[in-house]
């Protein structure tokens, strides 16, 4: 059995992988949660994991963001350091007592400071800098939580659904937002979600999950002319996908697979 | 956003006159509390109820010979440090406790049996084992209030919100930082409830404490004016106590808790 481990793993990592993952088993009491899964995650790559709710997504964030380490697998990166990881949770999870602004400066570390205050004027938060969580709406504390995590300089985001129970417009604004702070320095990112066309609009690749215990049920590749082109271009793909997801044994009719 | 403002002020402006408000009707009511006094005590007539205007007179006399504000010294030293040990080992105690399940586990019998025992038998047994002195005067004090304090911080810490303890790991915060902005910030209202309760209980009982064992202080003067039936003296004691213990109330206690609360009522 092996547990999450860094460098000096069996396992040897091509230089542009930035995450590589593989997981045997990871059980909550006798219930499988996760099942057999692996996959790697490319330098400046988005890849979106898609499934039903409640399937272990967010479990699997929790294991490669270290805050879950019972699990049967291994987790490794490049490199002898564990990566810089920038989390947005489900929930905004900012310290109520702090500023928008106090809220980054606390897990900053020294050398982005100056960075912070940039995300916070493209996330169009500058004029909220200086006001406290419950201040602001559910749309701005997400920004603020995806702020946070790219002003930490991280070498991977991992975004837990940042725009679940956001009304469509504001998820839209929201999205390019997350888009603008990633081309800023396009960052590895893991963004969990169970919007197909979300997931459509802003990932190079999709994971499409099952449930009980999770697997990927197939790895597609997000073609590139619709690739971060807008939900309405990503809207029919993500339709061909959803259907496909309803039938795991079609994946072959899939356009453009990898 | 932009039409919050004016809606905001107006709120400061309500929230403004209703301080005003409530300044008044507390002079009012403690002006009426010291004419009553002074109404019956006239009528009394009584050496054992002298009325408020001889107790301020005595106040003042004890004042100005040194006396009064000497021994108001001693006792609040005393009371300073025993609730400074208090709060901090209850706090921590707490914490753990309230942290760490099996540390709770293995010292929730002991808090129990530690808060029901009678301050008298603390204060009698400490003055017993470690000698008739200031350390002792100190520790029997902060033994009796110790353990509530750790029952509130204890209560505090099981309602500490996990998530933002998670956040904080994945964001490689020290342990030190987590401390301080994540989870103290949590406790701030459970400590202010252990201070406000703190500080009447060892009022209390650092008098009877300078009563068993010491020769000053407050506890001890009184304890003289008791034994000459000196019922103005004792009163002046009294009120001066009072006044003090309002002082710290209102100068150190409720400015405190307005600044570390701000961030909830600016909204």
């Amino acid at each position: 059995m092996v547990r999450a481990a860094a460098a000096g793993a069996p396992t040897r990592i091509m230089a542009n992988i930035a995450l590589n993952v593989k997981i045997r088993q990871k059980c909550r009491g006798s219930r499988p949660v996760l099942g057999a899964l692996g996959f790697q995650l490319a330098d400046g790559e988005i890849v979106a994991l898609v499934g039903p709710s409640g399937c272990g997504k967010t479990t699997l964030l929790k294991i490669i963001g270290g805050l879950d380490t019972d699990f049967d697998g291994l987790i490794s990166w490049r490199g002898d350091q564990r990566p810089r990881i920038g989390t947005v949770f489900q929930e905004p999870r900012l310290l109520p007592w702090r500023t928008v602004r106090q809220n980054l400066a606390l897990v900053l570390p020294p050398d982005a400071r100056a960075g912070a205050d940039d995300l916070l004027h493209r996330l169009n938060l500058w004029i909220f800098r200086d006001a406290y969580p419950a201040q602001l709406s559910l749309g701005m504390a997400r920004r603020v939580a995806i702020a946070r995590a790219f002003a930490i300089e991280p070498e991977i985001v991992l975004l837990d659904e940042p725009f679940v129970s956001l009304d469509p417009e504001m998820a839209a604004r929201c999205r390019d937002l997350l888009l603008d702070a990633w081309r800023r320095r396009p960052t590895a990112a893991l963004l969990v979600t169970h919007d197909m066309t979300e997931a459509a609009s802003l990932a190079d690749r999709i994971l499409l999950l099952s449930a009980g215990p999770m697997r990927i049920l197939t790895d597609v590749t997000v073609p590139t002319s619709i690739r971060r082109n807008g939900v309405a271009a990503a809207a029919g793909f993500a339709q061909q996908l959803a259907a496909m997801a309803g039938s795991p044994g079609a994946t072959s009719a899939l356009p453009d697979r990898q | 956003m932009a039409a919050d403002g004016p809606v905001e002020l107006r709120m400061h402006a309500q929230g403004g006159t209703g301080v005003y408000r409530r300044g008044v009707m507390r002079v009012v009511s403690v002006l009426v509390l010291l004419v009553t006094w002074e109404v019956a005590a006239r009528l009394a007539g009584s050496r054992l109820f002298p009325p408020a205007s001889s107790v301020f007179r005595a106040m003042v006399q004890l004042s100005r010979s040194g006396q009064l504000p000497l021994n108001l010294a001693i006792t609040l030293k005393r009371v300073a440090l025993a609730f400074l040990v208090s709060m901090v080992l209850g706090s921590a105690l707490g914490l753990a406790m309230g942290l760490w399940r099996w540390l709770d586990l293995l010292l929730d019998s002991w808090l129990t049996m530690l808060l029901n025992l009678p301050a008298l038998v603390i204060i009698v047994l400490i003055y017993v084992w470690f000698g008739l002195s200031d350390t002792s005067a100190i520790i029997a004090v902060a033994l009796n209030k110790l353990p509530t304090t750790a029952v509130t911080l204890r209560e505090g810490a099981r309602t500490i919100d996990h998530d933002l303890l998670d956040m904080a790991k994945s964001f490689h915060m020290r342990r030190w930082p987590v401390l301080r902005h994540v989870i103290l910030p949590q406790l701030y209202p459970y400590m202010f409830a252990a201070a406000r309760a703190g500080l009447a209980l060892i009022w209390k009982i650092v008098l009877v404490v300078e009563l068993l064992g010491r020769s000053n202080g407050v506890g001890f003067e009184l304890q003289v004016y008791f034994q000459l039936f000196d019922v103005t003296d004792i009163l002046a004691y009294t009120l001066a106590f009072i006044l003090v213990v309002q002082a710290i109330e209102w100068c150190v206690l409720q400015p405190l808790e307005r600044r570390l609360g701000s961030w909830r009522t600016s909204h």
